[in-house]
């Protein structure tokens, strides 16, 4: 192609070299583009630089804590840096914040999810304005405040709860109930879903919002109910919307600290039944052992850290293959 | 099969103002009405009282009746959603559902209606697919999403989807507007071919394509900006177009308007 158009052009004038082309198209001859490139790219740097710092950091310090370790760091029930030669394991953490984090996911999203729907299509606009209002100061409740409404509120009050779930579901072990106070993975569960709600409402909501009405008004026209118009055209539409929404809270709910600390009774044993009080997870046991841990303890707690930020990884890679898989059906080409 | 529109002293309101009014008029059954008029002029928000698609916007509301054969689509008791699967639609930007395949397109409707055996579905498409033109051009690629498709081949597709529950009536707000000349043309054929099976309105700009599609041709206009439109004459197509019995027709579609 390039060789037709040498040989038809008249005597070439002096062309710009092919990086000074190449600089062009980029946009960065003019002042007020480099400037804004060194600037966008400088960030972008220096993002990675302090990712790769941090997990350097971490590394480096669970290192030095794991290779001291007598017990196995994975599977170990145990958590006793300052015995001699130190035994520590990460196994009950890992549960205790796998299991609280799912419980919260469990619950919280449905009903973030038909939260959403009901401001974005069903509730009269003068209803979702202050309805959305209420959902956003949620989010701004600090985390303090939820453990200790937790601890003095929601605990005394769910025996309730643990009592019908015993009766009913106890056959299955997960719901046995031995009568103790309702310190659990189950009410951290809880807690954690109420404290996630309003991230996963707020984000799906504007996914939701951003459906185009040309797809609605298609399923209308097919004669869809209105329950039938989100089923073929919003749910799919704002599929991975919500799937990053949740994503969003399972962050915080993985990450949270000091409600978890407030609420559980830790132990470092893995309970088959949600209702028994115990367990742990990894951010309530750095926040709880941290301020009196030796320059040792404190690098086994770090190695513990580095954990749970291998399982946010994998998390979200996991949540990313979930929403490229679909991705010539996601609506974005429409 | 088709029926036979019959609407009278029709009043179409956004909140309090009166978009179109006192609009009557009878559509045959296996016939194409065009509907031509200035931008504002209403004939969009006439068609949508047509299915009862007018009150999904916000403020919508329409007065008087609408006789689809003997049945009153503003009558008491009478279910939307119901009237809509039985007028069907075609908008104007193509708008096949994103997150679906061509062949789920097609079926969506018939999945609202139904349940169908995996075989009768398969015909069903295949007969709709063909109905639209469009199947020698998609059938090797039934399960690839919707939204991939050229955008003339997409608004095929809407009609697929349209036709596929087999509806009395037929409706098309502008459906070639965002398509190019080629794809116009594909799709104007499959309107002369549809019409045998449907009753078909139409909603066109292009004063052309009213002339080689339709029987009959209504023009609506309206007074000034803020005034609701009206019918001005409905017509068979060639009388309105060499010898329209109203001036402001004439001066429409000789473009000596306004």
């Amino acid at each position: 192609m390039d060789t037709t158009h040498i040989a038809d052009a008249p005597p070439p004038t002096p062309q710009p070299s092919a990086t000074e082309q190449k600089r062009a198209a980029r946009g960065a001859t003019r002042p007020g583009d480099r400037i804004f490139l060194g600037l966008s790219r400088g960030s972008g740097i220096l993002l990675l630089v302090i990712m790769a710092a941090i997990a350097g950091f971490l590394t480096y310090r669970a290192a030095l804590a794991i290779s001291k370790d007598e017990g196995n760091f994975l599977t170990t029930f145990e958590w006793n840096t300052s015995a001699t030669p130190p035994v520590f394991g990460i196994a009950v953490l890992a549960y205790g914040t796998i299991v609280s984090s799912i419980i919260a996911m469990v619950i919280a999203v449905p009903i973030a999810v038909s939260i959403a729907l009901f401001l974005t299509h069903y509730a009269p606009r003068r209803l979702s304005g202050p309805i959305a209002y209420v959902i956003d100061l949620l989010a701004a409740v600090p985390s303090i405040v939820y453990g200790l409404w937790g601890a003095l509120i929601l605990v005394p009050h769910l025996n309730g709860l643990n009592g019908w779930l015993n009766d009913y579901l106890g056959w299955t072990g997960i719901f046995e109930w031995q009568g103790g106070a309702a310190r659990s993975m189950l009410t951290v569960g809880i807690l954690l879903a109420i404290m996630i709600l309003p991230i996963i409402t707020n984000v799906s909501r504007e996914v939701f919002r951003q459906v185009p009405q040309i797809h609605e008004e298609a399923a209308l026209a097919l004669g869809a109910t209105r329950w039938e118009v989100i089923r073929m055209a919003v749910l799919p539409f704002g599929r991975s919307g919500v799937i990053s929404a949740s994503m969003l809270g399972l962050g915080r709910a993985l990450g949270e600290t000091m409600a978890v600390a407030t609420v559980l009774s830790p132990d470092f044993l893995i309970h088959t039944s949600l209702l028994d009080p115990g367990g742990g997870t990894f951010a309530q046991n750095i926040a709880s052992k941290f301020s009196e841990a030796t320059e040792f303890g404190r690098d086994a707690l770090i190695a513990s850290g580095l954990v749970l930020f291998v399982i946010t990884l994998l998390v979200n890679g996991a949540a990313r293959a979930i929403i490229a898989r679909r991705k010539e059906y996601s609506g974005a080409n429409a | 099969m088709a029926k036979r529109i019959d609407v009278s002293g029709l009043n179409a309101y956004y909140g309090s103002f009166l978009a179109i009014e006192d609009i009557s008029m009878t559509v045959e059954p296996r016939s194409v009405t065009a509907f031509i008029g200035p931008s504002g002029c209403g004939k969009s928000t006439f068609l949508r009282t047509l299915n009862r698609m007018h009150e999904v916007t916000p403020g919508g509301r329409v007065e008087g009746k609408v006789m689809l054969d003997d049945e009153n689509l503003y009558g008491a008791g009478i279910d939307p959603v119901a009237v809509r699967r039985e007028v069907g639609m075609v908008f104007q930007r193509p708008n096949p559902f994103p997150t679906m395949s061509v062949y789920d397109n097609v079926a969506a409707g018939l999945k609202l209606n139904g349940s169908y055996k995996k075989s009768q579905l398969d015909d069903i498409v295949e007969k709709s697919l063909k109905g639209a033109n469009l199947w020698n051009e998609v059938k090797d690629r039934l399960n690839k999403p919707g939204s991939g498709l050229s955008g003339g081949q997409q608004q095929r597709l809407c009609i697929a989807r349209a036709i596929a529950v087999e509806p009395k009536v037929l409706l098309m707000d502008e459906p070639c507007s965002a398509l190019d000349p080629i794809s116009t043309l594909a799709i104007e054929d499959l309107i002369g071919e549809l019409k045998e099976r449907f009753t078909i309105v139409i909603v066109t700009h292009n004063m052309q394509q009213a002339a080689r599609v339709s029987d009959r041709t209504a023009f609506f206009n309206l007074a000034a900006v803020g005034q609701p439109g009206k019918l001005i004459e409905i017509d068979d197509t060639e009388r309105i177009f060499s010898n329209p019995s109203v001036q402001a027709t004439e001066d429409y579609i000789s473009g000596r308007f306004g």
